[in-house]
């Protein structure tokens, strides 16, 4: 019986290996490669009043690798679209794109007066705190798509466009306590 | 005929005196104001407008009060906020000032903005900002009668339209005089600036 162990360990240990060079190949290293990965930081979304139908998701994006945002969804809302804004001449200007290009390396901002993730036809009212899942769909360079979901905490709807600026204290229309942590 | 040109230039002389005296004592006083003064427009001098309980509005139920004016609609997920959080912060800014100051959200959007929408979001940012409307009919001349421009871009399904329109905040004077035009860009403290030399508390 004992003499059998090395054989069964040795065994055992091919049989891990050649797994191994099963899963390598199954999964080229080139995709594993150009998977890119995106760093999604500081996702927030607006609170909204309770017959609101509408509201804008905000979040930093920064990719390894160049890759396109393409579409995003929400199970909060039946519409999520990538949109742009653009103040030109004092007039607001907004239209959803196809899709926002992610340089490789560099910081992309969804921010008030620029992208946002704008969540139409809401299911239901935002309240502040809440926690909203948002999904991303990207596409890299070999037009190989992917998702990756983030959750954004709905700040106050008076949250001013600058986040880093502190928001106006506002006698609260909803509860203090669901503030904490938004920032 | 002398005695007629000595009386006729002593008329112009004081008549001079006069306009000097008027310019000596007039130019400290201009106000300087950090957005555009527009006081000699013919435009957006009033308006007969719907709050949320549907109550009639004219520029006049606010007389004595810095009236400030803007245009935009609730879906809006960005430009709107954010006027109105400058708004708030203005108030705030305003401190004691502030019980003389009228913040109006007129819709461009009367189809989604309900007045029960209407009623609930412009206090969500101060608790005295009004949302004011009119009929979807009437919505184009009120936005031309302010020189406001709006257009509906149409989105992917028929409630998810987005409007392109102007986001400049009108300013009134107490009594009910359309003095100032203030840009998107302009910060709480010009336009908490502005007002308090609007209402007198500030002279220059």
């Amino acid at each position: 019986m004992n003499k059998y162990v090395p054989i069964i360990a040795v065994a055992a240990l091919l049989n891990l290996f050649v797994s191994s060079l099963g899963y390598t190949q199954t999964n080229p290293p080139a995709d594993t490669y150009t998977k890119p990965q995106v760093s999604i930081t500081d996702p927030w979304v607006r609170a909204t009043i309770s017959q609101q139908k509408a509201t804008g998701a905000f979040m930093k994006l920064k990719s390894e690798a160049p890759v396109t945002l393409v579409g995003a969804s929400s199970p909060i809302a039946n519409v999520v679209e990538v949109h742009e804004m653009a103040t030109v001449d004092n007039v607001m200007k907004m239209r959803a794109i196809p899709h926002l290009p992610l340089p490789a390396g560099t910081v992309v901002e969804l921010k008030p007066g620029s992208y946002h993730i704008m969540l139409m036809e809401l299911k239901g009212p935002v309240a502040t705190g809440q926690k909203v899942p948002v999904t991303l769909i990207f596409e890299n360079a070999q037009k190989q798509r992917y998702e990756q979901t983030v959750e954004a905490e709905a700040r106050p709807l008076n949250t001013p466009a600058a986040s880093a600026v502190a928001p106006a204290t506002i006698p609260a229309t909803t509860p203090a306590p669901a503030h904490n942590g938004a920032h | 005929m002398l005695k007629k040109l000595i009386s006729g230039m002593g008329a112009l002389a004081l008549t001079l005196g006069l306009l000097a005296g008027c310019d000596r004592t007039s130019a400290p006083t201009v106000p300087k104001f950090k957005a555009q003064d527009i006081h000699d427009v013919q435009f957006a001098q009033d308006f007969r407008l719907l709050d949320p309980t549907g109550k009639e509005r004219t520029l006049a139920d606010w007389r004595g009060k810095v009236v400030l004016l803007f245009f935009g609609y609730t879906q809006c997920p960005d430009v709107c906020p954010t006027a109105l959080s400058r708004a708030a912060a203005v108030m705030q800014l305003l401190g004691k000032d502030a019980e003389r100051v009228q913040v109006l959200f007129i819709t461009v959007d009367p189809e989604r903005d309900t007045p029960q929408i209407l009623a609930e979001y412009a206090p969500a940012f101060h608790p005295s900002f009004m949302g004011l409307y009119t009929t979807a009919e009437a919505t184009p001349q009120l936005a031309k009668d302010f020189r406001v421009f709006y257009r509906i871009n149409p989105g992917s399904t028929p409630t998810t339209y987005t409007i392109d329109h102007s986001v400049t905040t009108y300013a009134y004077d107490p009594e009910g005089r359309l003095r100032l035009a203030i840009g998107h860009d302009a910060s709480a403290e010009d336009v908490a600036h502005d007002i308090r030399l609007l209402l007198g508390t500030q002279t220059q």
